[in-house]
Formats: structure tokens, sequence, C-alpha cells
């Protein structure tokens, strides 16, 4: 008797798991890459899931690099890359700049550093610059904190700030903006980048050439550290996956993404 | 003669009592079929049951042997590419141009591991020490269940405390970036702890009373007795607890993340940020892929021989006598 409720309710477990395949595999949108803009993809699809009920879309992390490889491959629909410059293998794909992320260079509020000219920045970070003093500041090392290789947020900044040249070897690695966040705001001598949508009141932005770090600055164009956002597609699109990236680009969402933090393309 | 049976049979344990008294119908009669050559079901089930734990030790043997493969498979490849000294003893590693060098991983690794021992292992054997020797009982009852829930704080907390709280001790009184190999060490030490302070007890608990009693009876005072005969008589089982220990610093990610700095530079000075080889893998395995991915398997198959040369010396270690 006990054995056969249990294989009945084992049944019903199953079947509602297959239900649950089933109903999944119908209509779903699969996104890749950039955990830069994962939370914000995450919010766009739920507002669009709840218009759209056939529809699910499944919003994966992996970094841009990540993006980039499963939309080659198909494994995702669309791949969401945050990087200045598309790599060689993605030249097959078909890029849609959807949203644009400034990166604004950080330090901490007791640095009475206001300002960094791109020649000053590329100093520091190629360790050409070693003391604040040098800059007016007080004297002290000053700390630089990088982030991992492979970073869509590192690749963008290596390209437009170092251009060509190396970070310094002594460079301090977090793997993260928020991580990036707490050792600036923990350490008086350190310098730092991150996306201007997570700076907060513990750390301080300093102007790049004179031009304050925010996201008006970066839509008229006189803040140049700024990078797009891609939805990477290959060949033909499906109308749903199309539908979907419409949705992206259209006022309502494009709002949505502004209020969030980021800079709308329109 | 009745009497003695009984007195025998209770020597037995009851199931077995009870079987040879009223033996089931099966065995009696003999009916089924049998398998593996059993003699009958009593027989067939014992060499079963024998079979599958068989199965269950084999299992865990093969698991360990497919991640060994699966390591090897996808790591191999790029330090025959780049060549294995190249590999190894590279200063440089800048993945997106090529240069995959882990020299400077590989001493952050040992620069660490050896600080949380030099920190640790002291601590760690004079804990062990007075808890064998001389606490008393109700001191005992406090400080073992402590130490052992040492090891069931996860290493993330222990990270953050080493963040918050130790990175920028480090920096105000003693300088350079706080995020550093002394912050890691600190930490490790205490994360290795439970392991040193348990293993090396037992190991002191281990060596015979008569040792002792012998050398009190000579006139040796308490001390002496300790640092000089039950210290040397337990060498082999601390210094497995110590190699252990050595083996949980070294394959210590998360904590070591989050305190070390992650520079990539070889250091110079305890004060120096470095990168451990297991931190190298977690930070960048979310951004890699082809040749850069392949770079972060090799770190792997590295750090599985320094792991692997550690538990086989811990072994060997503890199995010699004095």
């Amino acid at each position: 008797m006990k054995r056969t409720f249990l294989l009945v309710v084992l049944l019903g477990v199953v079947c509602l798991f297959t239900l649950g395949c089933s109903r999944s595999s119908n209509q779903t949108i699969t996104l890749a890459g950039s955990t830069a803009f994962q939370p914000f993809a995450e919010k766009l699809a739920e507002h669009y899931m709840q218009v759209h009920k056939d529809v699910r879309i499944n919003v994966q992390g992996g970094g841009s690099a990540v993006g980039i490889q499963s939309a080659i491959s198909g494994s995702a629909a669309i791949g969401m890359a945050d990087l200045l410059e598309l790599p060689q293998e993605a030249k097959e794909l078909h890029p849609t700049t959807v949203a644009r992320d400034g990166i604004a260079i950080i330090v901490s509020p007791q640095n009475n550093i206001q300002n960094l000219s791109a020649e000053a920045a590329h100093d520091i970070f190629t360790g050409k610059i070693t003391n604040w003093k040098d800059l007016g500041g007080m004297d002290a090392v000053i700390r630089v904190v990088s982030r991992e290789e492979g970073s869509g947020t590192r690749r963008s900044f290596d390209k437009m700030v170092l251009k060509e040249d190396k970070l310094t070897a002594s460079s301090l690695f977090q793997n993260s903006n928020g991580t990036v966040r707490e050792a600036v705001a923990s350490d008086p001598n350190a310098i730092g980048y991150l996306s201007i949508g997570l700076v907060d009141n513990r750390v301080k932005a300093v102007a790049f050439n004179g031009v304050a770090p925010t996201n008006q600055n970066v839509k008229a164009n006189t803040y140049p550290l700024a990078r797009p956002v891609y939805f990477l597609t290959k060949g033909e699109i499906k109308p749903n996956v199309q539908a979907f990236i419409d949705y992206v680009l259209s006022d309502e969402a494009q709002k949505t993404l502004e209020k969030e933090g980021l800079i709308s393309v329109k | 003669m009745r009497a003695k049976r009984s007195k025998l049979l209770r020597e037995i344990p009851r199931f077995t009592r009870n079987r040879l008294r009223n033996p089931p119908n099966s065995i009696v009669r003999g009916r089924l079929p049998r398998a593996f050559g059993a003699r009958n079901d009593t027989q067939l089930m014992d060499r079963l049951i024998s079979k599958l734990l068989f199965f269950a030790a084999c299992s865990s043997t093969a698991i360990l042997a497919l991640i060994a493969l699966f390591i090897f498979k996808e790591g191999v490849p790029i330090m025959a590419k780049s060549g294995l000294f190249h590999f190894l003893l590279g200063r440089e590693w800048s993945p997106l141009q090529g240069q995959f060098g882990i020299f400077p991983f590989i001493i952050g690794s040992l620069w660490i591991t050896f600080g949380a021992l030099i920190l640790g292992v002291p601590l760690g054997v004079s804990c062990a020490v007075y808890l064998a020797e001389f606490a008393p009982k109700k001191w005992v009852n406090v400080l073992k269940p402590a130490i052992e829930l040492l090891a069931g704080i996860p290493s993330v907390v222990y990270g953050f405390m080493g963040v918050m709280w130790l990175a920028p001790i480090i920096r105000t009184h003693l300088g350079g970036p706080g995020l550093s190999i002394l912050a890691a060490s600190c930490v490790l030490a205490i994360m290795t702890l439970p392991t040193i302070v348990g293993v090396s007890i037992d190991a002191i608990q281990a060596v015979p009373k008569s040792f002792k009693e012998g050398s009190l009876a000579l006139g040796a005072t308490e001390w002496q007795t300790t640092w000089r005969v039950l210290l040397p008589a337990a060498r082999s089982g601390i210094l497995a607890g110590v190699i252990l220990g050595m083996g949980r610093a070294v394959g210590e990610t998360m904590a070591v993340i989050m305190i070390s700095g992650n520079a990539t530079a070889i250091p110079t000075s305890v004060l120096d940020s470095v990168r451990t080889l297991t931190a190298n893998i977690a930070i960048e395995m979310g951004y890699a892929v082809g040749a850069h991915r392949e770079a972060l398997f090799a770190t792997g198959v590295v750090l599985f021989f320094f792991i692997m040369i550690l538990n086989i010396v811990a072994l060997k270690v503890s199995k010699r006598k004095f």
C-alpha cells in the first residue's frame, strides 16, 4: 500500500518534470555572455515574459568571451558582449548595439585628486607614475587595482587608456566590479575602474581630461571612456528572437536601462 | 555440556545465534538457484553485499581517475605547445597575448603555504600538547570541539574577515597594499589549525604510556618528558598532520582570492600581493576560452601534482615508526 503510494507520487513528479520541459522547449530564447549586462538582461527578460506568456527567456552569464563563443556555436540565440572591439572570431556574427556602458576611474574619497588627464591615467596604469605626489597628491605609493585577464571591462579600459602598452606588473587584481569597488574604498592609495552605474559614495569617481564620468556626458560624447553592449546573433535571425531584440531597442526598454544606470543607444 | 554450549553461543552475535538455532527454511531445503557459487541464501546475500561494497569502493577511485584523465587531457596539450619549461618557469602571464608563465603563481602558492605553516605549526602543536597532556578534562571538553568548529566555518567567511579587518590593519601598521602574503598566511594558519591540532593530539595520545612513565620514573620533569620523549615519539604523526594541513593551505581558493590581492608579479617581501595556482584558475575561469582555458587546466595539472606529492609524503611519513 505504502509502496504503491510512493510509486504514484514518483510518477507524478516525473510527469511534472516532463511537463515543465515540454513547456520550456516550446519557445525558448537563450542569452549568454557579459556578466556586466546580465542583471539588466534579466530584468528586461522578466518584463518581456510578462507580456508574452508563451515565450521563455533564459539569461546566462559567463562573460563576454563566453557570449561570443556560444553565439558562434549556436548554444545561445543571442550572445551578449561588452567589448570595445569585437575579436576576429566574432566577424561572422551580427552585432546589434543595445546599450552603452561608461567606465569610471575611481579612487578613495580620502584622495584629493579630482581630475586625471588621459596621459596621467595612462602613466599610472602602466606604472610610469608610482607616487601620488607626482600628480599633486599625498606622498604615497599608488596602488593600481585592475580586473582579471579576459574581462570585458578590462579589455575596453586597456584599449582606451593603456593603448598598446602593458598594465603595470605591480597591479592587484579583483574579479568583479563589486570587489574592485571594495578594494578601492578600503585603501586610501588605491585607484581602479568600474562601470559608471556601479559608482557609489564609498568611492570617488575622478574626471577624465576634465570631464566628469556621468551618463549625460557619455551620451553627449564628451566623456570618452565608454563601451557598447552588443547582442550578437548568427545568420538568419528567428522571428521570436528578432521580436525580443526589437523590444530591447524600444523606448520603454531603453528607459528601463537608463533608470538602472546604463546609457541608452537612442 | 548444555550449559557450556549456551555459554559458547552467547559469545556469538545475536543475529547469527538465532540463525543457528532456527535456520530459515530456504537454508534447510536449498531450493533457490544461487549465484556467485554460494551454498545457501545467507552466503549469497553476504557475497552480494560484499560485491556491492566493492563497487562502491571502486567508484570513488574511478572518479579520481576520471578527474585526473580529464584535467590531463585538457591541460597537457598547452603545456607541450608552450614547452613545459617555459610554462613552469615563465615569468609572464598574459594569456590573451599567448604568454603562459605560471612561475609567479607557483612561488605565490609556496610563499603563502609556508607562511601559513610558520605561523600555524607552533601554535597548533603547542595547542595539541596542552590538550593531550596538560589540560584538565573540562578544558579539553571545551577547547577541542571549539577547534574542530573552526573547520566548519566556510572559507568565504575567513576571506571576508581578512579583507575587512586584517588587511587594513596590515596596511596601516606595516605598509604595502594590505592584501598580501602576510594576510593570506595568517588566515590560512587559522584554517589549517583544526587539521594540525586534531592529528597531533591523536599522535601524542598514541605514544605508549610506558614511555612517559619510564621517563618520569627516571626523574625527568613533566616538561622534559614532553619535549624529549613524547614529541620525538609522536614526530611522524605530527609531521603527517602538518603535511595534511599544508595540503589544505595549497588547495584553499576562496579565502585566498579575497585576501592575497592576486597580483601576477613575483613577490619580493611578505607585504607584497601574490596570486596562487588555485586563485589563478578561479579568477579567470569565467572568461577563459581556447588556449587560455587550456592554460588554466594546465595550472590544474600542476596543482594536482602538488597535492598528490604532499599526500603521498604524508602517507609515507605517518607509516614510518619513529
